[in-house]
């Protein structure tokens, strides 16, 4: 392990797994956290990374899961906290890690204490550091979907609301079925993409059905699948990392879109 | 096993329900009925929460012990005048229960509803043998007109609409006036109960199955709410009970708990409008009650549960809760999964009973979303018990060759970060360029699945990995 410097005047030492999905597809949702971390007083590192293991756990490949979170472990042994935008990411190393190396001597104490100190990005703001307001302004209605792993396995519901509500200019307007899922999971989006789909065209409606402009949730893959449906179907919803908005970086065009159609979509 | 299944079929059933307009519509009431009723339920008792941990803990404990509760059952049913059947199997389950029927000289067996008698396929076997079984719950009495199998596992006709209720009434109820008026609910509920009060008083035998069995007491416990049950145990001159062996309760008391969660959990009801015990047959001096009990014990399975990880899906109780939250359940309903129990539930129980390669789909055909786990009363971990079996359909090389060399790439590059980081930079420079322009794509390769239904938003192009390191060289620099 590199020998990391310790925390500088008390400031945690937060480790960004800034997840896969971020890293190849959205970076400006990891910019949008590392600003967030540092505005409420965090020093903030992103380890070279990969991937949690997710993907394979899933699928029942437990070898490479472990494997690679054997890595994941290694990796960010030395920080205070670690903390992802993403509920599902976080979600697999504080419930499923554990789990996975139960019966691992050598590896579950390891295990653990990277789970106790792991974190959604949204309830380690405000659960964690006491984050009640943010300093951002977005004009207009948006709506939240609750993704799954964040809302179920980590308890993810008021803090992104809490923080939305001190962003100016910004009214939410819920959907219904906020907490139902849009039919992402993962490979199941591709593997049985039918259902799939019948299940984010119902997540389609509902967003529709609030006439709020932007959509916005905490996971990458949710929201790549409903601003993938959304598009398909031609509805000029905006969607996006709740993190963008919460960081006032909401300079990148919205998920799905060009910048010249951002351009026009912001003008009009 | 004899119950035709479609499981391995998963996809096509699962295509052809999603383009049948008259199922989505009564998939609708799945959605909008059950959910918030539980809910309301739920949130008018402060202890509920508590209650599925207790519930959880009393089927722990009885799966533990479930040797010694069994015995202590059979020596109850026995002192009061009952028969208990061992069956490994739904072969000798059947058998069993043709023999109890013959020596009852029984024509017509009447029926309350029982999903281990649709696991058995009892009722095409009696058949088969002269005798006649009638289901007497009207979702189940529906469905056996249809000849189908349940798509609920408490609402076995859920996927019908009152149109097609009707053109099968007229269809086989020929003795009555083909002009009589069947357009509201209410005159086909009207004719089912007329037809059926025919049937339970020429019943030889009644068949029913169990909620629940009661160790300390011997006594079965069934609930329904058209009260069909109580006259299928009790006018017939033999009474057979139909129960998988993780029915079992050690007490009254740990029955009552169970039910406060049950019908709850179920339809957001308090209780069943029916809940009926019965011990054995009946005593000199009783009003009512069978002449002949027999309880039918069935394994099918479920002792090779015990002990591992799907132990955990023995605490189930039927309540089909899970499915009313699940949202491939929704989509899809019950038949696509293509054997006797559909949803989360039968996502987990269903290979174990039929094989994990025959129903290997149903585990997989899950997003994951939990909602199931948030509401089972019993707490089962459905998503992480699928999990197991897609860990076993690896490990017995059942997943597809595609998916598991897709793994098997990928797990390459994300073992490997300089190699990931290389190879992922170069491939989202690609596509972020590719896809600058309308800032996604409407059709990828290696994706079909993803972009025939929805667009594939593109990259931004640099990885955030890379900016991160050239942002940083740049500060330090
Ligand atoms: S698994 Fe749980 S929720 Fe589903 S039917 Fe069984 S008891 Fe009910």
């Amino acid at each position: 392990m590199s020998a990391l410097p310790s925390s500088r005047r008390g400031k945690p030492r937060v480790g960004l797994f800034v997840t896969c999905l971020v890293d190849l597809m959205r970076p400006s949702v990891g910019f949008a956290a590392v600003k967030l971390l540092e505005d409420a007083g965090c020093i903030v590192e992103a380890p070279v990374q990969t991937c949690c293991g997710q993907p394979a756990y899933n699928s029942g490949d437990r070898g490479t899961t472990r494997d690679l979170a054997m890595r994941m472990i290694e990796t960010f042994q030395g920080f205070d906290y670690v903390v992802a935008p993403s509920g599902s990411c976080a979600g697999m190393i504080r419930k499923h890690y554990p789990e996975l190396f139960e019966e691992d001597p050598n590896w579950r104490a390891k295990a653990n204490a990277l789970a106790d100190k792991t974190f959604e990005l949204t309830s380690f703001l405000v659960d964690v550091l006491g984050v009640t307001q943010v300093d951002a302004t977005y004009h207009g209605a948006v709506t939240y979907h609750d993704s799954c792993s964040g809302l179920r396995e980590l308890g993810v519901k008021p803090q992104p609301r809490m923080l939305l509500s001190s962003v100016r200019g910004l009214t939410l307007v819920e959907m219904n079925d906020s907490d139902v899922c849009c039919g992402f999971g993962g490979t199941f989006a591709v593997k049985y993409s039918d259902i799939s789909a019948s299940i984010v065209e119902a997540k389609a409606r509902n967003v529709e059905a609030t006439h709020a402009p932007t959509l916005l949730a905490g996971d990458l893959g949710c929201l790549m699948n409903m601003a993938g449906k959304l598009s398909r179907d031609g509805k000029p919803v905006k969607v996006r990392h709740v993190a963008e908005v919460l960081a006032n970086m909401t300079h990148e065009p919205a998920i799905g879109l060009a910048k010249d159609a951002a351009l026009k979509q912001n003008q009009s | 096993m004899t119950v035709h299944t479609t499981s391995p079929q998963f996809k096509q059933n699962a295509a052809r329900a999603l383009h049948d307009p008259q199922l989505q519509k009564a998939l609708n009431n799945v959605k909008q009925g059950f959910i918030d009723k539980r809910q309301a339920a739920a949130d008018k008792l402060p202890e509920f929460e508590a209650l599925r941990d207790s519930a959880r803990d009393i089927k722990n404990h009885t799966l533990e012990h479930l040797d010694l509760y069994l015995e202590a059952y059979e020596e109850k049913v026995k002192a009061s005048g009952g028969h208990v059947h061992f069956a490994r199997n739904a072969d000798e389950a059947r058998e069993i229960i043709l023999n109890i029927c013959r020596d009852a000289g029984a024509k017509t067996v009447t029926k309350g509803k029982s999903m281990i008698s649709e696991e058995i396929g009892i009722n095409h076997y009696l058949e088969a043998n002269g005798i006649r079984p009638v289901e007497t719950d009207l979702g189940e009495y529906i469905i056996q007109l249809r000849n189908e199998l349940p798509s609920h596992i408490i609402a076995p006709a859920v996927h019908l609409n009152a149109t097609q209720v009707e053109q099968d009434f007229r269809r086989v109820h020929t003795h009555l006036d083909a002009k009589r008026d069947l357009s509201e609910p209410v005159q086909l509920l009207t004719e089912a109960r007329a037809v059926l009060r025919e049937r339970f008083l020429a019943a030889d035998v009644g068949i029913t199955g169990a909620n629940f069995l009661v160790a300390e007491t011997g006594t079965s416990i069934i609930v329904t709410n058209e009260g069909n049950g109580d006259l299928t145990q009790i006018l017939p001159k033999t009474h057979i009970v139909l129960a998988s062996i993780e029915k079992l309760v050690p007490t009254l008391e740990d029955a009552s708990q169970l039910l406060r969660v049950l019908a709850r959990s179920a339809t957001g009801q308090e209780m069943s409008v029916y809940t009926t015990f019965s011990t054995g047959p009946r005593r000199s001096g009783d009003a009512d009650g069978p002449e002949n009990y027999h309880v039918v014990m069935i394994d099918n399975g479920r002792s090779s549960m015990l002990g591992t990880s799907f132990e955990e899906m023995l605490r189930c109780i039927r309540c089909g809760a899970c499915m009313n939250h699940c949202p491939v359940y929704h989509a899809v309903g019950g038949h696509a999964y293509g054997w006797v129990y559909p949803g989360p539930m039968g996502a987990v129980l269903t290979p174990s009973l039929i094989g994990v390669d025959k129903a290997g789909h149903l585990p997989n055909a899950s997003t994951f979303c939990g909602r199931c786990e948030s509401v089972c009363p019993v707490r089962i971990p459905l998503p992480k018990l699928m999990r197991h079996w897609r860990e076993r359909e690896f490990e017995r090389h059942l997943t597809p060759a595609s998916v598991r060399s897709g793994l098997r790439l990928w797990g390459f590059f994300a073992k490997r970060p300089a190699l990931y980081r290389f190879a992922t930079r170069a491939a989202m420079a690609t596509l972020g360029f590719a896809g600058r322009q309308r800032g996604r794509f409407s059709w990828l390769p290696l994706a079909k699945g993803w972009t025939k239904h929805r667009d594939f938003p593109a990259p931004e192009g640099e990885t955030f990995q890379a900016r991160w390191q050239r942002e940083r060289n740049r500060r330090a620099a």
